[in-house]
């Protein structure tokens, strides 16, 4: 049944936004949060467990030191306070791809409390979003759902359950309710979690991948008369895996709940699901007393001390910020907003960089990632990252360009050598024999005969029409098998129709 | 081998055994052998065992007899002898069921920290004794399987939770034992079939294999008929395993020494206290006795009687009884019919959910006693009873560690009787819990705490029943029990011209004999 | 001091997911009544200036390397199992109350 809607700017007009973003992100440990059993995708099911990711009678978990190193590196990044004791409680309920029915996190003592991520927006407003806690937890199992339509959990006769995933850390960021967003609040949650990621994979902590699930968040939206009411009743939609959805998610919720008070109907509060072949979200359970978690400390892990030194050792292994380092790069290359606005925008900072590192110059780099190269991926469907070359790769091409050894032409015949696998620049130069015909005997030759072959042509061009330059032109690269420089052909043409 | 010699030798201590390995007298595939005879015989009236692990007992034997003498050498003293293990420890390709229904069929893919010690010990396992089901419970009658008797009146439980290995023990059908000890599991069926018992330091032996009941309470310890037998296998079993966040980082204390030193009864210059709060009204006339007979001896032999107060004690089963079941409904949430043991599906009728199957499995799978604890503990944790409950007992708990750090300031190890009273008949208590959890009384507080404790025998009370005396000693200072403990086992036993189960009947090793 | 009803002892075991029967919640109301009045006197001594314990020996946790083991085979795993398919555990559907 579709629900009712507000327009959106009347509604953000109406009422104030309160949201609120808990994002899970996966951690590219080696190992599980608890056991040692590795942690990698894509294997047989069943066959990455340990006695104690599997939940076997008498298994204890141990805590992995990295998961513990990767947790404090994002708490320094949040600028959170790091607690000198946390401790890991057990939170219980009933899943099938829960393997102790409970699930180890962190309840009143995480590791990290209270910090904050200044998030810059398109128009270069900075927003800062409030963080109450980065705390360490386990993941589950995986279910797939048997006998439905498309394999969703609706309707279906069974599942079955793969428990590979279950123990592989995460970490989840909970902010507290942000205020003051009004109708940017879409905006600034992309942007905020757009910077979560771009954090945990400068940190190194995490692929973050959204569509493959390395993140997801749940998003908490509730509405209010006036921006000194108390808080209006939240809906939570789950497990939102797409930085659009999650934009989706906070503008439809604000529409549907606008909707629904201005009818004076009640908000429940609910878990609700992103659906996003409708764009919608769906309203799921009631929340009720069945949420009893009944959280109390694991007695089978003892607190967590996290020293002053280990802290400490953390902090000298932080890498440069996200939005400190694309300030950097901007000023270095001299880039507009715009121009860096491009670059974030087709994932192509990192890459960018390398082939800068590589021997490039910043203005050549971003010319193939953003142009040819960004064309080719768009094309396959892959990303940049995905295409079979590299910022060196590219770089050597730059450089072969700047020697002269290379014109437009025959790079970017290189390039394409290079993304058929034909090997490296140099490989593929060599391979085809490309090189800019510098012999102006050679050249000259080729016009002459192109001339002679085409006499209507030349009497155009000595007639000052120079429309037909273009035939000329492509006769003599035809004849230098495209090795000769456009512009040079056209001074010796030029040369000659004057003489 | 003769059944006479079978009878000599089963009924020899754990050292003894050792011993006769050692001198070449007796193999190590002869010494089981002579065990899985007694069980054999004993188990028609006893009923310790619910697996007998005869195959791979033997075939552990002969890999030890096996070895070259400076293999042998290389391993600790009790290495060759048989021990029986409870069936609350997983051990790899042997079933292993916690005496629950929930759990029937299951065969662990993996050993128990503590197994793996023992085999690499070359100690054959000679199969998994009977308990209460999960651990719960003081008389063993709560077994989905069977009623273990107590050898000294076949008509009277053993104790509990570890009823089996106890009785395995205490009627030759094992010289050794491994335990579980929560909150008495060890020592209180110790007391009621005349062995020793010992709950170590928490974190003393690592829990990794330990079907957990509750965690923060749980520790596995050595059964045995001796003091030195004990300290021995605690030795062997104790030391710190990364596999266990609770373990203690340090290695197990010079325990057998301790015990060596006693038995020299010099006790000069050691001072015991005596629990004030655990003594008086409750204890069975000849457990009073036998107790205060048994400090009569400690004092005799030099050791300064001091008494103590520890007035928290009398918070300690309540403490006790809202920690315990909150840890067990959340460790026992893992049987649900999805990955191992038991599954029930709804009956027709009721929708065949995931959630359904876990509520049926659940309900045919446990027994009345676990579902109690569980639910109770459930309630304990939920929300707006958190405070209330559990968190005020984890709050006793600091109150009870207190008591003890004082007394542990006035007296070096502390005494009481182990249990209020000697075996009680089957079915006496199984309808009263609470006059069941009053069994564990004096053993509880040392679980609450943490600290190390043992149970010894005291003698045969008016009844004719074994009697126990419990030694608790500091945290992770567990030697210090041991040798006062010794030199009361060797004092007592010159009294009684041999040890307590000399007047033991055993007809199961007459009919052995004949 | 907590009184438990017939509908709480019936929620505790929805949220313990076990089937009480009737007759298993009539006699569970007795019984814990009983033992709640005797441990409701911890309260008591439970004073703001006591912290609580949760584990009795003082230590902190052991952070162990990030180095991968030999995992269970498959096989081991699902050796257990009430019930698998491809390499898989089975559940019941997981959503549903209508028969």
């Amino acid at each position: 049944m579709a629900e009712k809607l507000m327009k959106y700017a009347d509604a953000t007009k109406k009422y104030d936004v309160v949201f609120g973003l808990e994002t899970h992100v996966e951690l590219c440990t080696k190992t599980k949060l608890f056991c040692p059993a590795e942690v990698s995708f894509g294997g047989e099911p069943n066959t990455q467990l340990t006695p104690v990711s599997l939940g076997l009678p008498g298994s204890l978990p141990v805590v992995n030191k990295t998961a513990v190193d990767y947790a404090i590196k994002l708490g320094l990044a949040l600028h959170c306070e790091i607690n000198e004791w946390s401790q890991f409680a057990r939170k219980n309920y009933f899943y099938p791809d829960m393997p102790r029915d409970y699930q180890i996190s962190q309840y009143d003592k995480p590791t990290n409390g209270n910090g904050y991520l200044d998030v810059e927006l398109e128009d270069g407003t900075v927003f800062r979003v409030p963080i109450e806690r980065a705390h360490i937890e386990d993941d589950a199992g995986k279910n797939t759902h048997v006998g439905g339509a498309d394999g969703r959990i609706e309707g279906a006769d069974h599942s079955l359950v793969d428990y590979n995933r279950a123990g592989v850390p995460l970490i989840e960021i909970v902010t507290k309710p942000i205020e003051g967003a009004g109708d940017r609040a879409p905006e600034i949650a992309g942007a905020y979690m757009r910077a979560i990621r771009d954090i945990v994979r400068a940190l190194g902590i995490s692929h973050a991948r959204m569509e493959q699930g390395n993140m997801r968040a749940d998003v908490n939206v509730s509405l209010r008369p006036s921006a000194d009411a108390p808080y209006g009743t939240r809906s939570e939609t789950k497990n939102v895996n797409s930085f659009r959805g999650i934009e989706k998610t906070i503008q439809y919720e604000i529409r549907r709940q606008a909707a629904r008070l201005d009818e004076g109907k009640e908000i429940l509060q609910e878990t609700r699901h992103w659906d996003e072949s409708t764009q919608t979200t769906a309203g799921g359970r009631v929340k009720s007393d069945a949420d009893d978690y009944r959280y109390f400390p694991d007695p089978d892990l003892v607190m967590l001390h996290i020293t002053k030194e280990h802290i400490a050792e953390m902090e000298a292994q932080m890498p440069e910020m996200p939005r400190e380092r694309r300030n950097r790069l901007k000023s270095e290359w001299g880039l507009t907003d715009l121009q860096m606005r491009d670059i974030l925008n087709a994932d192509a900072l990192d890459l960018i960089e390398e082939t800068v590192k590589a021997g490039a110059k910043a203005a050549g780099a971003r010319k193939w990632w953003l142009g040819e190269l960004s064309r080719e991926a768009n094309a396959k469907g892959v990303s940049l990252e995905e295409l079979p070359i590299t910022p060196a790769d590219v770089a050597e091409v730059e450089k072969l360009i700047a020697a002269g050894k290379l014109n437009d032409k025959l790079a970017k015949q290189t390039v394409v050598g290079v993304l058929a696998g034909e090997g490296t620049p140099d490989e593929v130069v060599k391979k085809h024999g490309y090189k800019i015909v510098e012999d102006s005997g050679a050249i000259e030759k080729a016009v002459d005969d192109a001339l002679a072959a085409n006499p209507d042509v030349a009497e155009k061009l000595k007639s000052g029409n120079m429309k037909p330059m273009g035939v000329i032109i492509g006769a003599v690269m035809k004849a230098t098998r495209g090795q000769a420089d456009a512009k040079a052909v056209t001074k010796i043409v030029m040369g000659k129709i004057k003489a | 081998m003769t059944n006479e010699a079978t009878n000599e030798l089963v009924k020899l201590s754990a050292a003894e055994q050792a011993a006769k390995i050692k001198a070449g007298e007796v193999s190590s595939r002869e010494l089981v052998d002579a065990h899985l005879a007694v069980i054999e015989a004993a188990e028609p009236s006893i009923k310790a065992f619910l697996k007998v692990s005869a195959d791979v007992a033997r075939e552990q034997a002969d890999a030890f007899d096996n070895k070259s003498a400076d293999e042998k050498a290389a391993l600790p003293e009790l290495a060759g002898v048989p021990i029986a293990i409870k069936d609350m420890i997983v051990t790899k390709g042997i079933e292993t069921t916690a005496a629950s229904k929930i759990l029937e069929g299951w065969v662990p893919p993996y050993d128990a920290t503590v197994i793996e010690k023992l085999k690499a010990a070359g100690m054959p396992i000679l199969g998994k004794t009977n308990l209460d089901e999960f651990a719960q419970g003081s008389s063993t009658e709560h077994s989905a399987y069977q009623t273990t008797h107590n050898p000294w009146d076949t008509e009277r439980v053993p104790g509990g939770s570890g009823g089996g290995s106890a009785s395995a023990v205490a009627a030759f059908e094992a010289p050794l034992a491994l335990g579980t000890d929560t909150g008495g599991s060890i020592r209180q069926p110790g007391a009621l079939t005349g062995t020793v018992g010992v709950k170590p330091t928490y974190g003393g032996v690592s829990r990794y294999g330990a079907i957990a009941m509750a965690s923060s309470l749980d520790q596995i310890g050595p059964v045995s008929r001796t003091v030195l037998d004990s300290a021995l296998l605690q030795e062997i079993i104790g030391g710190n395993d990364r596999r266990d966040s609770t373990s203690i980082p340090e290695g197990p204390r010079p325990m057998a020494a301790a015990a060596r030193e006693g038995a020299k009864r010099d006790l000069k210059g050691m001072k015991v206290g005596l629990v004030k709060e655990l003594g008086g009204d409750g204890y069975q006339p000849g457990v009073e006795a036998r107790f205060n007979e048994a400090v009569k001896k400690l004092e005799e032999m030099g050791a300064e009687i001091v008494e103590v107060s520890c007035p928290h004690f009398e918070y300690a089963l309540g403490a006790y009884y809202i920690i315990m079941p909150s840890e067990v409904s959340s460790n026992l949430a893992r049987y649900d019919g999805m990955r191992y043991g038991l599954r029930v599906m709804p009956p027709a009728g009721v929708p065949q959910t995931a959630a359904n199957m876990m509520a049926y499995t659940r309900e045919a799978g446990f027994g009345d006693e676990v579902k109690r604890r569980i639910i109770l503990g459930t309630y304990a944790l939920s929300a707006g009873y958190y405070d209330a409950w559990y968190g005020s007992a984890q709050k006793v708990r600091t109150l009870i560690i207190r008591d003890f750090h004082n007394a542990f300031e006035k007296a070096d190890v502390l005494v009481s009787p182990t249990s209020p009273s000697t075996a009680f008949k089957f079915g006496e208590k199984m309808n009263d819990p609470l006059a069941m959890y009053m069994n564990d009384i004096a053993t509880i507080p040392a679980n609450l705490a943490g600290v190390p404790a043992m149970s010894i025998p005291a003698g045969l009370s008016d009844d004719g029943l074994p009697t126990g005396i419990q030694f608790i000693a500091p945290q992770q200072r567990d030697e210090v029990m041991y040798k006062p403990a010794a030199a009361l086992e060797a004092a007592l036993e010159e009294d009684w011209n041999g040890p307590i189960w000399k007047d033991l009947k055993a007809p199961w090793l007459d009919s052995l004999a004949k | 001091m907590p009184t438990f009803t017939r509908e709480e002892i019936e929620h505790l075991g929805d949220l313990a997911r076990i089937a009480l029967t009737d007759e298993e919640i009539t006699r569970l109301q007795g019984e814990l009544n009983v033992i709640a009045d005797s441990i409701n006197k911890v309260q008591e001594v439970a004073g703001d200036d006591v912290p609580p314990t949760a584990n009795p020996v003082p230590l902190e946790a052991y952070m162990r390397p990030d180095v991968p083991a030999t995992p269970l085979t498959q096989a081991e795993t699902l050796a257990g199992g009430p019930k698998t398919e491809a390499g898989m555990f089975v559940a019941p559907r997981i959503l549903g109350s209508e028969e």
